[in-house]
């Protein structure tokens, strides 16, 4: 493609790229006090760290509040249609396997109307990062409940409180084998931070959900487990190779008892050696599953990294079958191509 | 069957000379009757013929044997002269079971030659078929030359000495029907003989059977004294070169590559499985080392999105479907108007609407292609005319698409994608050019900024260091790009939208009248019926009727003598497989009183049915 002026695979230099470098000359427009303004912020700061040319980057997404995102990103960036974005993310990545692809999604875009894009961009393991803010309500429209809104919420269009069950997004990813998934929260910001590092980091799909407060429509959605002051005791963050402690004072931890999990407390006859000890790069997703199903009150809300494991990605394999029909049949020829099949001559 | 033009003696049979002969090849839907029909097109075509075909299919993969809507037919037309339709009644029918026999038999010419398996009626597949007595022996084909024959049972007689099981043997009881028909029309084995063994390589007693089946039947009408007189057909005058016979579906996948080589870009195919769209993909899907990606997608609106994130990313975008198809993409169809994207959308048209009738032909997405978007959301249309046109229309469609970063649809339609004719390869190198630029230089860039000209925008890819920029689905502020809400900056933008559409018109080719460029009647045509169109307005013009016809492959805009043409004819018909929508889009764009001939039958129209209307207008 380089008689086209496609760039070469290189590209400009990345070392001096910061933060401001990712800051476009839009005007932010989320509510004063959003959770997106942070996620935001976090992205900013981790793109230049990644090593990928600014013009490598592209930030797609959907309809919805968090799907403003792409504007205010300088780089590359699609506002597409609700619940698509993972089509248009994979039509990008499947021609251009060179670009850092980002889906930027919401509770509705992904869950609701784009439910089917979202499971089969994963099962694919498109190699793109996949971020789902999920504040569990409609705030572009103005506040209707959400498919992942609790039970019996009170809406605008639920008077008399929801009667949807709702959906757990990590739960959908592990069922469609999600090569890494993650989950995080808007004002943990350090811990954001590194999650989206490591998401970018990931080849294949990363799906990362991020709790996210939307402050005029379901203010507090999160905060019963996210306020600093409780937070050590509410949520545990899961971490490769370690055992599953968390707790103010670290004396709280997961168990594996027979086929449940359970919350124990160390000493009294419990060590850290009984405790489940989380493995992200485990083949079997059925353990990611079960912690990604832990909740308050029960047990504390997992954060951080539930899975982490390698598989080819579809870019790659159909990469691959383009070489492989290369070498099997020679570079296409549309003379040969034209004239193939029975032919005659008219004199 | 025509004319007999001369008569001459071959051992103790007679050849009659014809110009022209339809066949139509009837049988259940596992019986094999597209293969045959196919089997007898290229060997046909090889032979010199001018050729036309209608495969003519039920949705039901296998309804039960015997049943009527499991009857599969294929009809082929093959002449000395050019011929442009698969015919309006056969010839010849060729039915291997009743339920085909009652099916087929309105269609066939009046004194016609039917061919029947005798074997297969049965008690019970006639009482399948509704018949309660035996039209072999009832009188009712008293009108025509029946020839019945013991198919099945000679069929497995000739090939005792295999040992196949009974159902395996039976199975091959098309190519004897085959080897008959090749005897009956004077036809070489070989092409036949050769596809078999290429196809069963890996399969020697399945070869063996079938070469063996397709010989003896040839053998059984040379020697059986119920054929006393075979058929010729003499090669067509058809212009000098190199020919192939082609589908409009295969030739539409080879435009598709063709304009990938050309611009030098990649293609990507994104597509959802649908009648009869399908075999693009197929086809597509075949060629990879061409660099063609082709991502069968979960559903009709992730191909959409998919072809729109490769347009954005440089690619030859493409998504392929039917109408249900296209209802389902139009919301992203009106996001690549918007971002201002070369797209193409090839719809190959089947009977409508809902899933309607899946596996016949009819043009009623004209409509849909035109308006069928929320807000004002003009697309460019273009339309091949006959199968080996699809090649040129659908180069064409990507030609438009870059040269004015817009969404083409590309309408074909069922009756053109299964049909086939015979193809004059072109030369590659006299293909148009399609120059792609993309832009590279930071200074000055702004993502709406346009050509004067074709006011197309920039073709800004990801990867171009100093171009970054953000597009999407709400309206854009002109030049800049930037999210705009502005009331006169839409107006602006839209108006902006519809006349770079309108302004495609200066870059295509006028349309072209076929006979006097003035007079009584002028027939309008598009798509698939420009045969019947054309054979009807010949026949008519031989007669010294004042009748011409144009046919339109560009349908938005419309080609820009289209007013002056029209002005010229005191009369304007427009026949169309729908209920009047181009005919709707002509009153309503030149104030003609435009006539109607509507038919929504599944079927092409018939070339009489097209003068018996022109007649009547004169």
């Amino acid at each position: 493609m380089s008689d086209n002026g496609h760039q070469s695979d290189k590209g400009s230099a990345v070392l001096e790229l910061k933060r401001q470098d990712f800051v476009s000359d839009q005007e932010v427009r989320w509510c004063p006090g959003c959770g997106d303004y942070s996620i935001l912020a976090q992205t900013q700061k981790t793109l230049p760290e990644l090593g990928i040319a600014r013009e490598k980057f592209v930030f797609v997404s959907g309809i919805g509040c968090s799907s403003r995102f792409p504007y205010y990103v300088n780089t590359y960036g699609f506002h597409g249609i609700h619940g698509r974005a993972p089509t248009i993310a994979t039509g990008i990545k499947a021609s251009r396997p060179d670009l850092s692809v980002w889906v930027i999604t919401g509770d509705g875009d992904s869950l609701s109307i784009g439910g089917n894009h979202f499971m089969h961009v994963i099962r694919r393991n498109v190699d793109i990062n996949l971020i789902l803010f999920n504040n569990r309500i409609y705030g572009l429209t103005k506040g209707q409940y959400s498919p992942t809104s609790e039970f019996g919420k009170k809406t605008k269009s639920t008077p008399q409180g929801s009667i949807d069950y709702p959906i757990n997004p990590l739960c959908v990813a592990l069922a469609n084998e999600a090569t890494f998934v993650a989950r995080s929260v808007d004002v943990d910001v350090k811990h954001l931070a590194v999650v989206l590092t490591q998401a970018a980091q990931h080849k294949g799909v990363s799906f990362v959900e991020v709790f996210q407060n939307c402050n005029i429509f379901n203010d507090g959605a999160f905060k019963h487990f996210t306020e600093r002051e409780i937070r050590e005791e509410r949520t545990i963050n899961l971490e490769h190779g370690k055992p599953l402690i968390f707790g103010k004072d670290k004396n709280k931890g997961i168990r594996l008892n027979g086929l449940k999990l359970e919350v124990v407390e160390l000493g009294g006859g419990i060590a850290e050696a009984d405790l489940l000890v989380h493995d992200i790069h485990s083949p079997e997703p059925s353990l990611a599953y079960m912690l990604a199903r832990m909740d308050y009150p029960d047990f504390p809300v997992p954060v951080g990294v539930f899975r982490s494991v390698a598989k080819p990605t579809y870019e790659e394999l159909l990469e691959a079958q383009v070489e492989d029909s290369i070498t099997r049949m020679g570079p296409g020829s549309l003379e040969k191509l034209l004239h193939s099949g029975d032919t005659w001559v008219v004199d | 069957m025509t004319t007999a033009a001369e008569i001459e003696n071959k051992g103790d049979k007679e050849v009659v000379e014809l110009q022209n002969v339809t066949i139509r090849f009837a049988g259940d839907s596992g019986d094999g009757m597209q293969l045959t029909g196919t089997q007898f097109t290229n060997t046909s075509a090889i032979l010199g013929n001018d050729i036309s075909t209608l495969p003519d299919f039920p949705a039901e993969i296998r309804a039960p044997a015997g049943s009527i809507p499991g009857v599969s037919g294929f009809q082929i037309s093959f002449s000395s002269r050019d011929i442009r339709t698969p015919g309006d009644e056969p010839n010849v029918l060729v039915a291997m079971n009743p339920a085909a026999l009652k099916v087929n038999l309105p269609d066939l010419e009046r004194a016609g030659i039917i061919i029947v398996n005798s074997d297969s009626f049965s008690e019970l597949n006639l009482k399948k078929a509704g018949y309660d007595k035996n039209p072999l022996e009832d009188g009712t084909l008293s009108g025509y030359r029946v020839i019945s024959i013991p198919l099945s049972s000679l069929n497995a007689n000739a090939l005792k000495e295999l040992n196949l099981p009974k159902k395996e043997a039976e199975r091959c009881k098309n190519f004897f029907a085959l080897g008959m028909m090749y005897w009956l029309y004077d036809r070489p084995l070989e092409p036949t003989l050769k596809w078999i063994e290429s196809k069963f390589l890996k399969k020697p007693q399945i070869h063996a059977a079938n070469s063996q089946a397709l010989r003896a039947g040839f053998n059984y009408a040379d020697t059986t004294e119920l054929f006393t007189t075979y058929y010729r057909v003499r090669k067509a005058n058809l212009s000098p070169g190199k020919y192939r016979n082609i589908t409009g579906n295969e030739a539409t996948a080879l435009g598709f590559i063709a304009a990938s080589q050309v611009s030098h870009l990649p293609l990507f195919y994104a597509s959802y499985p649908i009648t009869p769209a399908s075999d693009i993909l197929h086809e597509l899907s075949r060629h990879k080392n061409f660099g063609v990606k082709t991502f069968q997608a979960e559903d009709e609106i992730s191909a959409m999105g998919a072809a729109i994130g490769a347009a954005f990313a440089g690619h030859l975008a493409l998504t392929g479907t039917s109408g249900p198809g296209v209802a389902l993409k139009s919301e992203a169809i009106g996001l690549a108007v918007m971002t201002e994207l070369p797209v193409v959308i090839a719809n190959i048209q089947r009977g409508g609407p809902s899933t309607g009738l899946p596996t016949k032909t009819e043009q009623a997405d004209l409509l849909q292609a035109m308006f069928g978007r929320n807000g004002e959301c003009p697309v460019a249309i273009v339309a091949p005319a006959t199968p080996a046109d699809c090649f040129r229309m659908a180069f064409e469609a990507f030609r438009i698409a870059t040269m004015f970063m817009t969404p083409v649809f590309y309408l074909s339609d069922g009756y053109l994608g299964n049909g086939s004719e015979p193809w004059k390869i072109p030369n590659v190198d006299d293909l148009p050019k399609i120059d792609i630029k993309f832009r590279t230089d930071p200074e000055g860039f702004y993502p709406y900024l346009r050509d004067e000209k074709t006011l197309s925008r920039p073709w800004a890819i990801p990867g171009t260091p100093g171009l970054e920029h953000r597009i999407g689905g709400i309206e854009k502020q002109h030049i800049t790009g930037n999210v705009s809400y502005h009331p006169e900056n839409h107006e602006f933008m839209v108006r902006l939208r519809a006349e770079k559409i309108a302004r495609i018109a200066n870059f295509v080719q006028d349309v072209e009248v076929f006979g006097k460029s003035e007079g009584k009647v002028l027939v309008v045509g598009w798509g698939g019926t420009y045969g019947a169109i054309t054979s009807a307005v010949e026949s008519l013009q031989e007669k010294g009727k004042s009748v011409s016809s144009i046919h339109l492959r560009y349908l938005n805009p419309f080609p820009k003598n289209l007013g002056e043409v029209l002005s010229r004819f005191e009369k304007v018909l427009v026949p169309e497989l729908n209920l009047g929508q181009l005919q709707l889009l002509i009153r309503a764009r030149y104030l003609v009183d435009a006539i109607g001939l509507h038919k929504v039958k599944g079927r092409p129209f018939k070339i009489s049915e097209l003068t018996e209307k022109i007649e009547e207008l004169l």
